[in-house]
């Protein structure tokens, strides 16, 4: 009786769901608010799943699924031999969206491009400080208003961007959300009604979709863009039902309101794989949770220190408990996703005896040491608290006496940077642009110490090589030089490397062709329903 | 009566200077700094950190700062959100009518359903039916709200099917909104089944919000009706041949009805702060969930200008019921209580 009404409520709602959509509607029940529409000014993936990623485009983007660079609104470009110009040929007869806000008069072309950029770049430009509080901060976060020295038009559809030293990532820098390409024309319209504030609020891009409106904290409406560059969505209307709980999320997707659930509670996975109506897709995602030791503070500049601590730490309870299955082992300091990743390297063993034998032979008795636990739950660590319990528990095993601190998360960031810092420090890091840099430079790079390398971690070694990698453009020579550079960080273990999150999305079944964005994104074009 | 309003209206200066202190320094006494949040395991260098507590003005002494604030009240500007970079007064007015009408309902279900249950219980004191009404009460008045919510969501959304899951209305229902109330919206907009829809998903929301004020209201009510009905000019009513319908429905009832004003108007704080997980579960867009997201992120100007305009609201709530109250008892405008 039970399994009828079930059954029988899940082919109304169905019904409702398919009825209703004559012209095809995909509903996401998004997880929170975006912030605004002008991908460039923030930095939450709910907001560029909402902005960026359906609305704009940019110049390079990277091809669905993957950490792989492909054109986009440029068709080609070329760098020069010094690797500080690069001069990108733009698509021609890309259009805008036509909404009843705006209509354009003019196909895409380079003047949106210097547009784009130089309102982040320029503090003179008229539209730098165009809403209140405005501060680029995804764009000078990755250190673009040093990089660039100025972008300028060759003609209508070449444009060259100009740096200040060479820097193999620019390109992946380009496939990032805050370079998301707006509309000239629609800002120039704006400026002149004295509207500034729409560009952030009513948008207009070239994307697969454009957007129709907004109700706050309710519901986001698309439709599919009728003229778009790549060919139109295969949906027509896509609508984002805001639905901040996890647990409401799966009973909306049980109940056929909505087809997609970007982050199922690990409470609910077995639930949804039991579900004959729902799929349920994973992958590793693009981060990495480690405990990041002060490399140097005695005793752990000691190598020997750092390694034997690994080897207490048995990561399958971590992953079984903090994790719940929702994770992988982390054995190097990038996600497995990314290019150049080492499939050869040997982790560390969870090996209790052997890491005692290596303790004493750094001379090493009696320790005691903080680990910081923090104060938020993130992808690459979901209860810090639960994990370093878990550690507290490996390292009591042999011998180690940890103390467990934590602060509000502010502060904690800032302490963590601290180069006499005591204790390690659980952390982990969501990357930015595929690119393995993004991940080596900005965690244990020697210019990040007393910043993001928490470990005050300086190899020189390890530093050459990916400093080098990052003036060569040969993408199989990068590839060695990462490789070599995980070499290196395996060997002084800087860091325990933990884990990686695995990332589940649930769809009902009638939903084709979706892919994982590896950047944790959710991208709606090339996807259907039966 | 004229010199009772006066007074009442008086009592409302220092206490709206007290909440713009208190929003004002509340969310300042909280450990954390927006730009360092806003920045998270990115980081920023010392100097761009600098830059944008200027940009921010969050550099200027504090009274400086508060100076500030408290003279942009009288202008209507609360500020801009951190986050969203939009107007604090527009953003909150944005979301106040899903919570205004949300609270509406939870409050009539509450004080239909509790007077009612409250005079049943004290009618029938002492028998089963008074344990049972008093009992559930109870319940109703300790039961986790989020806990509530997912519940009657499992069973009446997703086992039976009878109500929608979450939100205002099916998303499948498109139309501007006018007042921001979604029941007349969507009568305004003349789309068949718009109403029906926006009804039926207040039902559980309503339920959830207004189980605690219901507990509360039913067993204030039971309590001031026994006191009355214990009184001698009911006992003379009764005496007199009254029949018992008119002794307890209107000698009694208005005479138990002062505290029971009384403790309504204190459930509409009640009712706000319910409001926060009640939105959360039923994906609610109001201005609950809204406060909570702005205090986690440290969204000082979101957070100082919400405050006050829902203390604002709790103030001119309550002194409604003070002046009805003075109405109910001529007593009280007197002696000034």
């Amino acid at each position: 009786m039970k399994s009828t009404k079930l059954f029988m409520s899940a082919l109304v709602a169905t019904t409702m769901l398919v009825g209703a959509t004559q012209a095809k509607t995909l509903v996401h029940c998004s997880e929170g608010s975006p912030e605004g529409f002008d991908a460039a000014l923030y930095t939450a993936g709910t907001t560029f799943d909402a902005s960026s990623r359906h609305i704009y485009n940019k110049l390079v983007e990277f091809e669905r699924g993957t950490t792989t660079i492909a054109p986009a609104l440029a068709e080609s470009w070329t760098v020069s031999d010094d690797g500080l110009e690069y001069t990108f040929q733009l698509r021609k007869g890309v259009k805008f969206h036509s909404t009843d806000f705006f209509t354009p008069s003019r196909d895409f072309n380079a003047d949106d491009v210097v547009f784009s950029f130089k309102r982040q770049l320029d503090k003179a430009h008229a539209w730098h400080q165009y809403t209140a509080g405005t501060t680029w901060e995804y764009f000078n976060g990755m250190s673009m208003s040093s990089l660039l020295k100025d972008i300028v038009k060759v003609d209508d559809n070449t444009v060259k961007f100009m740096l200040t030293r060479p820097e193999a990532p620019m390109i992946a820098n380009l496939g990032m959300d805050f370079a998301s390409i707006v509309s000239k024309e629609y800002a120039d319209k704006l400026a002149a009604g004295g509207n500034r504030e729409d560009l952030n609020q009513k948008p207009i891009g070239t994307g697969p979709f454009k957007f129709l409106a907004y109700q706050k904290d309710a519901v986001i409406r698309y439709q599919a863009h009728d003229t778009y560059w790549a060919g139109k969505a295969m949906i027509d209307d896509l609508v984002f039902a805001i639905t901040p709980d996890a647990a409401v999320r799966h009973q909306r997707l049980k109940a056929g309101e909505c087809h997609f659930n970007p982050y199922p509670n690990p409470a609910d996975l077995d639930a949804i794989k039991a579900d004959a109506d729902l799929k349920l897709p994973q992958q590793e995602g693009l981060n990495v949770g480690y405990l990041a030791y002060n490399t140097t503070v005695a005793p752990f500049n000691d190598t020997r220190v750092r390694k034997a601590l690994n080897m207490a730490i048995n990561k399958q309870a971590i992953l079984d408990a903090v994790f719940q299955g929702a994770g992988s082992a982390a054995k190097n300091p990038i996600p497995p996703t990314i290019w150049s990743y080492d499939e050869s390297t040997v982790d560390d063993p969870y090996d209790p005896a052997a890491s005692k034998k290596l303790l004493s032979e750094a001379g090493v008795s009696g320790l005691k040491m903080e680990i910081w636990a923090m104060p938020v739950q993130r992808p690459y660590n979901p209860n810090a608290r639960r994990m370093a319990e878990l550690l507290q528990a490996d390292f009591a095993a042999v011998g180690v006496e940890v103390k467990i601190v934590s602060y509000e998360w502010g502060e904690y960031l800032k302490r963590s940077k601290a180069k006499d810092r005591a204790g390690a420090v659980l952390l982990g890091w969501t990357g930015d642009n595929g690119d393995p840099d993004n991940f080596l430079a900005v965690l244990l790079g020697c210019d990040a110490v007393g910043g993001s390398n928490r470990a005050q971690w300086c190899n020189k070694e390890f530093d050459g090589l990916i400093k080098k990698a990052k003036t060569v453009s040969d993408m199989d020579a990068r590839t060695k030089l990462y490789k070599e550079a995980q070499v290196v960080f395996k060997r002084e273990a800087p860091w325990a490397t933990i884990a990686h999150s695995v990332v589940f999305k649930a769809m009902r079944n009638e939903v084709s062709g979706y892919l994982i964005d590896p950047f944790g994104g959710h991208n709606f074009y090339g996807v259907d329903i039966k | 009566m004229f010199f009772y309003i006066i007074r009442r209206f008086g009592l409302l200066i220092p206490t709206f200077l007290g909440v713009t202190i208190a929003a004002f320094s509340f969310i300042r006494l909280l450990p954390g700094d927006p730009v360092l949040l806003m920045a998270g395991e990115r980081g920023l260098t010392p100097e761009r950190h600098a830059e944008l507590l200027h940009q921010f003005g969050f550099d200027r002494p504090l009274w400086e700062q508060f100076l500030d604030y408290f003279m942009g009240i009288f202008q209507g500007d609360l500020g801009h959100s951190l986050v969203t970079k939009k107007p604090v007064l527009e953003e909150f007015f944005a979301l106040f009518p899903a919570t205004f009408e949300l609270s509406i309902c939870a409050m009539i279900f509450a004080t239909t359903l509790g007077i009612s249950a409250g005079i049943y219980a004290a009618i029938r004191r002492g028998t089963w039916s008074d344990q049972a009404v008093m009992g559930t009460a109870l319940i109703g008045y300790s039961m986790p709200i989020f806990w509530w919510g997912l519940l009657l969501i499992i069973l009446f959304s997703g086992i039976l099917g009878w109500t929608p899951v979450s939100g205002r209305i099916s998303l499948f229902y498109f139309f501007p909104q006018v007042t921001g109330f979604m029941l007349i919206d969507s009568v305004l907009s003349g789309q068949k089944g718009a109403f029906t829809s926006a009804l039926s998903h207040l039902i559980l929301p309503t339920i959830v919000l207004g189980t605690i004020p219901l507990a509360v209201i039913a067993r204030q009510t039971r309590s001031a009706m026994l006191e009355v009905l214990g009184e001698d000019y009911v006992r003379t009513a009764r005496a007199k041949g009254i029949s018992p319908f008119r002794v307890v429905g209107v000698h009694a009832l208005r005479n138990a009805m002062i505290p029971v004003i009384t403790t309504i108007g204190l459930q509409v704080g009640v009712l706000l702060g319910g409001a926060i997980l009640t939105e959360t579960i039923f994906s609610w867009p109001g201005i609950g969930k809204w406060m909570v997201d702005s205090i986690f992120r440290r969204d000082y100007p979101s957070v100082q200008g919400g405050l006050l305009l829902i203390a604002v609201i709790v103030m001119v709530v309550n002194l409604t019921v003070d002046l009805l109250y003075g109405l109910i008892n001529p007593k009280i405008r007197h002696t000034g209580g």
